[in-house]
């Protein structure tokens, strides 16, 4: 447990806690990042300022963090890999109505049995295939 | 023009969560995932201090109004069936984000990295809902 950082990771989930019921509390919105992207793709009217306007201020929140000489890390990959986790992230959270945000958060926090079992599954599934990649060398 | 405001505020706080706890390192979450391995516990500790500040909010605050501060309607969903769309849906996305150790929210709190491999993630991700926005998939799953 060498790299373990409880209160990085403790103080950036309550950042995510507050964000979620910021959005629900005075919009009425469900902060699911994969459920706000999705509604870019298939804009109706009205809706579509509020999910760009949320998605600039992930993206750009980084630039808030610079003067703390917090940075990004270094991703990188082979480039197959990364598209088709692409999809499958894409293609599974909308078939699954939702992603880490939307039911690991919102939806536990809500006790919605959907979301704890959804959460539950692709957390087991996830694993699975980092056991697999890493202790048996498949995929 | 609120919800302008607060559309604003919530993303730049979720993408500040999402660095501050360094969930938009692949590592830290496959370090999370591998179970077997020497496990780092960071993304499940993220997920309760979410939760510590979300769940008393939503039921103290949120659960009993009848719309949001806004006078709209709250948007979850009403269903409330575990059906086989819920769980291919998961299982697919599971698959997904355990060959990368990437979520939709570490990649789009990503962007402003310039890598290539976020962009291709990005890129495909969207391709992906687009495929599952069509109707066949939308059709009711009967199991």
């Amino acid at each position: 447990m060498e790299n373990f950082t409880p209160w990085t990771s403790l103080l950036g989930g309550a950042l995510l806690g507050l964000s979620a019921v910021l959005l629900m509390l005075f919009s009425g919105k469900v902060a699911g990042i994969s459920g706000i992207l999705n509604g870019l793709l298939t804009p109706k009217k009205g809706d579509f300022l509020w999910r760009f306007l949320f998605i600039l201020g992930m993206a750009s929140s980084i630039l808030l963090l610079v003067p703390f000489s917090i940075e990004l890390p270094t991703v990188s990959g082979q480039p197959l890999v990364f598209i088709i986790a692409g999809l499958l992230v894409g293609f599974g959270t909308r078939l699954g109505n939702g992603c880490t945000s939307g039911h690991g958060i919102v939806g536990i926090g809500r006790f919605s049995t959907r979301s704890i079992i959804a959460t539950c599954l692709f957390i087991s599934v996830a694993a699975l295939v980092v056991f697999l990649r890493l202790h048996v060398g498949a995929l | 023009m609120l919800n302008a405001i607060i559309a604003l505020m919530s993303g730049i706080l979720f993408g500040t969560g999402m660095i501050v706890s360094n969930m938009v390192d692949p590592t830290k979450v496959i370090g999370f995932l591998d179970m077997m391995g020497p496990w780092d516990p960071s993304l499940a500790v993220v997920i309760i201090g979410a939760l510590a500040v979300f769940t008393p909010c939503y039921h103290l605050f949120i659960k009993q109004r009848s719309h949001a501060i806004n006078g709209k309607e709250f948007n979850w969903t009403k269903n409330t069936k575990v059906d086989g769309k819920l769980l291919s849906g998961a299982t697919i996305f599971g698959i997904g984000w355990g060959l990368v150790g990437i979520c939709p929210g570490p990649s789009i709190s990503s962007i402003a990295g310039g890598s290539i491999s976020i962009y291709l993630f990005i890129a495909s991700m969207l391709c992906g809902m687009a495929i599952a926005n069509i109707d066949i998939f939308n059709k009711k799953c009967s199991s």
